[in-house]
């Protein structure tokens, strides 16, 4: 390792690749939850568009690259305002003639070879140069910090853009600045990962964090860890194996979500075997609901019956007798209800009413 | 401009909702067409109305979800083209809305109801957690607010909204549908629910085809057929007088409300079982 960072061009790809390790997954959550996971790979498309313009006209690649990535962004969420069912087709447009542009026009260039070209597409870390490493370190800070203030307003515009609009909040501003966050992610990553691949780090860390996280918070954070791990090992190992770092990068990322699914599932399994469900129930336990409520283990149960019933999911778990100590978690089931309305009248409501809603709604 | 000189001077704070005239829909197509309404502070009303007839047009329009398309709508004395205050209308959308293709716990849900009041760069605050604490007690969900929401049933769904409605401390409650597709024990939780929030006096204006969900809460019933209002009043008067203006009579059949009987009608139409219990 001392060797490793004992070289220049490691020092600077390794940095490139934390921030790209957390810019990524960042901007990608968001994508996720708005059913949009596959148009970092669209934009990049154009992005290659704006490498060629600027390799043939001599100015830097990273900047024409931004520029088409962004506009490309804006094109987007407009296309995407207009809700029209052409809209998908010309995204298609877009995105692919960009890509082709692309290809046509670096071939035309007398100062580029086809490993340029590839460079571009999948990744070429080493060989990147100190000022695009300045300029990638910059950008990448910017969209961290951005996403960062602008999580919570990005989480509730993506949860239910509706409820948004209804309420003020400005719309149209924040899907746009979430779609020029992902163009400028595509640009500062397609030396790292490369402009076809970068798609794969937004989005597959997310997936794994899904997988452990219970709340948005939380999944927020586990899927930078794992794009920064996942960027840092593919960073190390493409230089001892001598791949292309992208796609090193993106097969580790891609191993970390296929081990914590078997994991999840096993997980599953295991807690499903080992605990056991109160009767089907027609009624809601609740601050109000009249049960006695007991505090047990960080979760409350609520005196049914004899029974403690505590919330899992969508349906009551028995954690056992209230007469014996030892909660249960063993086959505990029991079959019938047959105390419920003398239960709800002591409540003070109306069995009869109960009864006919019921039937209205059955 | 001036309110008060069209309207009676016994009220000095402005109905919540005021509607002249006042057309909505979508593009050129008029849904709700000149209709006139009011609702003043402390009224809980129940807006009903076959499929079509636009009330949800109608509360989209307020929210600017819906176009406004003619006549003059004030929001709090305000006219709607002029009105900032958004947040001070909470709306609870028809179905569960939420994206579920991303965790989120039901608290984080509700705290997305306190982002319009505060500006972009500024973080929660402590009130802000104490209020959404509040909500969630005031749906019954606070020993759930860890929990995913997915993980809910669709009546704590509805609720979770209601919350995030809440968190917002809004002046009037629009619920669009809060009953649709919920079973019998939510039913009941959540007309405990809307009983707790009348007695903290939010006034409500509630879509609804399930009239027995907030029978003890409304205070007025206003029923919507094709883009007009054709009934206004207490609940008293609608239960004797427009009765005979539902389904049934025979009265607003048209060929398509034949085809909606059978299973639909049994479920949303309330008014077998209210005559069976009178």
């Amino acid at each position: 390792m001392s060797e490793l960072l004992s070289l220049d061009f490691m020092r600077q790809a390794l940095v490139a690749a934390v921030l790209v390790g957390l810019a990524a997954p960042l901007v990608g959550a968001f994508l996720v939850q708005r059913r949009m996971s596959l148009i970092g790979d669209g934009i990049g498309h154009v992005a290659l568009a704006g490498v060629a313009v600027g390799i043939l006209t001599g100015s830097m690649p990273v900047v024409t690259a931004l520029l088409a990535a962004v506009a490309a962004a804006v094109a987007v969420e407009v296309i995407r305002a207009t809700g029209r069912t052409s809209g998908d087709i010309a995204l298609a447009v877009m995105f692919y003639g960009g890509i082709a542009l692309g290809v046509v026009l670096i071939s035309r260039s007398s100062a580029t070879t086809p490993a340029n070209l590839t460079a571009y597409l999948f990744g070429a870390i080493l060989t990147t140069s100190r000022s695009d490493i300045v300029v990638f370190a910059g950008l990448a800070t910017v969209v961290v910090t951005v996403t960062l203030v602008l999580r919570q307003r990005f989480f509730a515009v993506a949860s239910d853009e509706e409820y948004a609009t209804a309420v003020g909040l400005p719309v149209r501003g924040y899907n746009v600045a979430l779609s020029v966050l992902t163009a400028v992610t595509v640009v500062v990553s397609m030396r790292v990962v490369g402009l076809l691949l970068i798609t794969a780090l937004m989005i597959i860390p997310n997936a794994s964090a899904q997988l452990v996280s219970r709340s948005f918070r939380s999944s927020l954070a586990w899927a930078s860890l794992i794009g920064l791990a996942s960027s840092v090992s593919g960073v190390v190992l493409s230089f001892y194996a001598e791949t292309p770092s992208g796609g090193t990068i993106v097969l580790i990322a891609i191993g970390v979500f296929l081990a914590l699914s078997l994991a999840s599932a096993l997980a599953r399994r295991v807690r499903r075997a080992s605990h056991a469900r109160a009767e089907r129930h027609d009624h809601e336990h609740g601050p109000r609901c009249g049960h006695l409520a007991i505090a047990h283990d960080g979760h409350v149960d609520y005196l049914h019956d004899g029974h403690r019933h505590a919330a899992h999911d969508d349906h009551w778990d028995d954690h056992g007798d209230a007469g014996r100590d030892d909660h249960r978690h063993g086959d505990d089931r029991q079959l019938g209800d047959d105390h419920r309305h003398g239960d709800d009248e002591a409540r003070g409501r109306h069995t009869v009413d109960d009864e006919r809603t019921e039937e209205a709604t059955r | 401009m001036s309110m008060s000189s069209a309207h009676d001077t016994a009220h000095a704070a402005p109905p919540l909702v005021e509607l002249r005239s006042a057309s909505f829909g979508y593009g050129d197509r008029v849904v709700v067409d000149r209709v006139s309404l009011e609702q003043r502070a402390g009224e809980v009303v129940a807006l009903l109305g076959p499929n079509g007839s636009g009330k949800s047009t109608l509360v989209k329009g307020l929210l600017g979800l819906s176009e406004h398309l003619g006549g003059e709508v004030l929001l709090f004395g305000t006219p709607i083209e002029r009105f900032r205050d958004k947040p001070r209308i909470g709306y609870v959308p028809q179905r569960h809305s939420l994206s579920q293709t991303v965790r989120a716990t039901v608290r984080e849900v509700v705290a997305t109801g306190r982002l319009a009041l505060r500006p972009w760069w500024r973080p929660a605050a402590a009130v802000d957690a104490t209020t959404v604490e509040r909500a969630l007690e005031a749906v019954g969900l606070a020993d759930r607010a860890g929990e995913d929401v997915a993980a809910l049933s669709g009546g704590q769904q509805r609720r979770v909204l209601i919350a995030r409605a809440l968190a917002a401390g809004p002046d009037l409650l629009i619920m669009d549908e809060p009953t649709a597709g919920v079973d019998a024990a939510n039913q009941r939780v959540l007309a405990d629910v809307l009983a707790g929030l009348v007695d903290t006096g939010t006034s409500m204006l509630v879509v609804t085809h399930e009239l027995d969900a907030f029978r003890d809460v409304v205070t007025r019933i206003v029923c919507m057929d094709r883009g007009h209002v054709d009934f206004d009043g207490d609940p008293a008067a609608y239960a004797t007088g427009h009765r005979s203006h539902e389904r049934g009579s025979g009265h607003h059949h048209s060929p398509d409300d034949t085809r909606e009987a059978g299973l639909a009608a049994v479920v949303s139409d309330p008014l077998p079982t209210r005559e069976e219990n009178r």
